[in-house]
């Protein structure tokens, strides 16, 4: 049955960004440095990968769906990069 | 109307074509919603880099364990809204209606978490104005956090409280019979506009209360 495939692929989705959860607070406690940071930031992008693909069910959508959602974070990522690049190679706003 | 047949409007071809449209549509938003988070996120990430111990010392101020939890709360929300379009499917009317009202009061526990938290800011001075009080150096530059810190989970707020309402209305549509098992793309559009606000989130917990406290 369809609903109940979602149901069970609901739970799982919110088990796996609870743990998700627990672990990125519980790095807090280690001090890794920029190592903390960057695994911090990779937590986010899996957490948020998980609610993209299965609460928000583009996994099981069109590619048409996969377009429009792919797009808005590929402009945004072309922002992000361009301005940030800009920002750390230069010395002019230090 | 009647709940064993979908309904389809005259300007579609089919039920399915009609369905991909309004899936299309709530992600022709979001992705508008991508780019307005994402510029404050940028705006926030830049400063970050200028200013990192003044931000660094900003957000040591702010409460984690009330982010952790406000982020369990949503994510808790986030699946009892799944649950609710699947049961939908399913044709379990009155399940459907509780998880929908379960996941709004969610929401509104979240905001209530955050008024606690912003209520704290507030009676450390640590609200942006001629109210602001902050006994270190780089007291501008702390300020500017506060300001791109309320900015930021103020507006994540007022999306999420549109969300609330927008739970209600599906709710109210389900317990009258117009949203159904053949009828259900309302609710589906609803629950990606209120996935996309659990997702928010997560990047506004990581820059702001993770990774905010670090030098």
């Amino acid at each position: 049955m369809k609903g109940k495939n979602e149901a069970v692929q609901a739970v799982w989705t919110y088990v796996a960004l609870l743990v998700l959860l627990v672990i990125s607070v519980g790095l807090r406690v280690f001090h890794l440095g920029i190592v903390e940071s960057i695994l911090l930031l990779v937590i986010a992008g899996i957490e948020a990968v998980a609610v993209l693909l299965f609460f928000m069910r583009v996994k099981a959508s069109s590619r048409l769906i996969w377009l429009f959602a792919g797009g808005g974070f590929l402009w945004l990522g072309i922002l992000l990069v361009f301005v940030i690049s800009d920002y750390v190679s230069r010395s002019w706003w230090r | 109307m009647t709940n064993n047949r979908a309904i389809l409007y005259e300007h579609f071809s089919d039920v399915e074509q009609q369905r991909e449209t309004s899936t299309t549509g709530i992600w022709v938003f979001v992705a508008s919603e991508i780019m307005f988070f994402g510029a404050l996120i940028l705006a926030f990430s830049v400063y970050r880099f200028s200013y990192a111990r003044a931000f660094s010392e900003g957000a040591q101020e702010l409460n984690a364990v009330l982010g952790a939890v406000n982020t369990a709360v949503l994510f808790t929300s986030g699946l009892t809204m799944s649950l609710a379009a699947a049961t939908n499917k399913m044709g379990a009317k009155f399940p459907t209606i509780l998880l929908l009202l379960v996941s709004a009061i969610l929401g509104a526990v979240f905001l209530a978490i955050k008024g606690f938290e912003y209520h704290e800011d507030w009676t450390k001075g640590l609200f942006p104005g001629e109210g602001f009080h902050w006994g270190g150096a780089n007291s501008p530059q702390v300020q500017l956090f506060f300001i791109l810190y309320f900015i930021m989970t103020g507006f994540h707020a007022l999306h999420l409280l549109v969300g609330i309402g927008l739970i209600l209305v599906i709710a109210w549509l389900v317990l009258r019979g117009w949203i159904h098992e053949e009828h259900f793309m309302p609710l589906e559009v609803a629950g990606i506009y209120w996935h996309f606000v659990d997702l928010v989130w997560i990047f506004l917990f990581t820059l702001l209360y993770l990774l905010g406290g670090k030098v």
